[in-house]
């Protein structure tokens, strides 16, 4: 356990946390249905935040409306305020393009392309245009795949193609693909539902070494995961944000009674 | 919490650790009862019957602690019920604490069969035990019904013991001083008083363990504290 876990115990807030997206009364809708109700979150920068929550409470929701990935939903409409540095990502005028470069995305289903290992992960700076020459993209791959806690299982075959790797190895192909993009957020849907317990465990591993550098937001139905990955929770239920802050505090003493019922497993 | 779980076995287990609990109370109870009996009729074959019995309490406290662990590991319990798992163990073990000591309290009453009744020191002796007693079944009481209020009361209610310990350390001090035949027996009777004395603190303990379970926290104020043997003087001329 780190120093600032320990002292977060005692915080709301631990002191010397920046807060990376102010999030402030959002609300979604898909056509009329209405899916989050004035979501309230401050994510604090390079630590993981959990959201959890039973299904379809608008744990997902929330997540992709970090990175607008809503917008590609017919129907759904988004209003309040997602803030990251200064500006309001929920505005219309901002480029989703460069913003996803921003806050890249893992999903539940390791999604590598049909390409090579070397390719997957260069897509991102290539498209981007984050790479001079050839030499700097290839210092690109192999620091993320070394970020990944991938490079010493592929370095002898980066050409071969991704979807040839184990389940969990995919999964960190997909992580690999995520940073190299130098993202400062990322959003993880599900990352190991997929995953048998070693390769979750990797994951996990990893989770805990790629918040030195980025802020990540994780949804996850696994509550023993958000209690050894994150250092905030946040549950939501029927599209509100019942309950934040220190993780630590939400496992051991919750306040609100669906809190209390949802995390020891009771009819809520 | 009153609501059950989804998966029932997880509430019967949770429900086991109580009954067990439960059990020790009432054994620990009984135990403190029958000591204080065979103390005060001087019935040495009773007190063989408590010191006997103790084995009964430990091996309970086995019986819990390994169910607590089971359940630990195959149910990972969150908040409250990690707390009253994390309780429970704590308050088994304050039980069989309280068993050593009224078995303690058994060995010294078999000697002091041995010699003559020292004053109405035994008297003192017993209002003090029926005072713990009642502190134990009643934290007990509150720990089943998860009633923190109840439990203050009981916190509230050690000072009275250690007053009353107070003022049998200053008695036991002066019939030793007016006869040096009764050293040795006040002497086994002072350590009685400090057995009884500490089994309100194990009391006490578990009233703190209930608000924990209900509240998350251990009570902050300081403990009511009523003890002064440890400052006492009784001077010659005081008699």
């Amino acid at each position: 356990m780190n120093v600032q876990q320990e002292t977060s115990f005692l915080h709301a807030v631990p002191e010397g946390v920046s807060i990376k997206v102010t999030v402030r009364d959002i609300d979604v809708f898909y056509g009329d249905k209405q899916a989050l109700y004035g979501i309230d979150l401050d994510v604090p920068e390079r630590q993981v935040t959990a959201l959890i929550g039973p299904s379809g409470c608008g744990k997902s929701t929330f997540l992709r409306c970090i990175n607008r990935m809503n917008d590609v939903i017919d129907g759904c409409r988004t209003s309040g305020m997602i803030e990251m540095d200064g500006q309001n990502i929920v505005d219309k005028s901002v480029d989703v393009v460069s913003l996803r470069r921003r806050v890249g995305m893992v999903f539940q289903k390791a999604n590598p392309f049909p390409k090579s290992i070397y390719d997957n992960v260069a897509y991102g700076p290539r498209i981007h245009g984050l790479a001079a020459n050839k030499g700097a993209l290839d210092e690109i791959v192999i620091n993320s795949l070394g970020r990944a806690g991938l490079w010493e299982e592929v370095k002898d075959r980066l050409q071969a193609p991704g979807t040839g790797l184990s389940g969990g190895q995919q999964q960190r192909l997909c992580i690999a693909r995520a940073i190299a993009v130098s993202p400062e957020v990322i959003l993880m849907d599900e990352p190991c539902s997929a995953l048998d317990p070693i390769a979750t465990a990797k994951i996990e591993e990893l989770i805990d070494d790629l918040r030195e550098n980025y802020t990540i937001v994780m949804v996850t139905h696994s509550m023993q995961q958000a209690a050894r990955v994150s250092q905030t929770t946040a549950f939501f239920h029927l599209g509100e944000l019942v309950e934040k802050g220190d993780t630590s505090k939400i496992f051991t003493t919750p306040e609100d009674d669906r809190t209390k019922a949802y995390i020891t497993g009771r009819i809520g | 919490m009153v609501k059950e779980h989804i998966v029932k076995s997880f509430d019967n287990e949770l429900d086991n650790m109580e009954t067990i609990i439960a059990e020790m109370g009432g054994v620990a109870e009984q135990q403190l009862a029958r000591a204080i009996e065979s103390l005060v009729r001087r019935d040495a074959e009773l007190a063989e019957q408590v010191i006997a019995d103790d084995a009964q309490l430990d091996r309970m406290e086995l019986d819990l602690d390994a169910q607590a662990m089971i359940l630990l590991a195959l149910r990972q319990p969150m908040a409250e019920d990690l707390r009253a798992v994390i309780a429970g163990l704590k308050t088994a073990s304050n039980l069989e604490r309280i068993g050593d000591y009224a078995k303690n309290v058994a060995k010294r009453a078999i000697t002091l069969v041995q010699s003559e009744p020292v004053g109405g020191a035994s008297r003192t002796i017993s209002r003090m035990a029926e005072l713990v007693r009642g502190m134990i079944n009643n934290v007990l009481d509150a720990y089943m019904e998860r009633d923190s209020d109840k439990a203050a009361d009981v916190r509230a209610r050690d000072k009275e013991v250690d007053q009353l310990h107070t003022s049998l350390f200053r008695e036991l001090l002066t019939y030793m001083m007016e006869d040096p035949r009764n050293i040795t027996p006040c002497t086994h009777l002072l350590f009685i008083a400090k057995n009884i004395e500490r089994m309100g603190d194990h009391a006490t303990n578990i009233a703190e363990y209930v608000h924990f379970i209900a509240h998350g926290e251990i009570p902050m104020d300081e403990r009511p504290k009523g003890d002064k043997t440890s400052e006492t003087i009784v001077e010659p001329d005081m008699r």
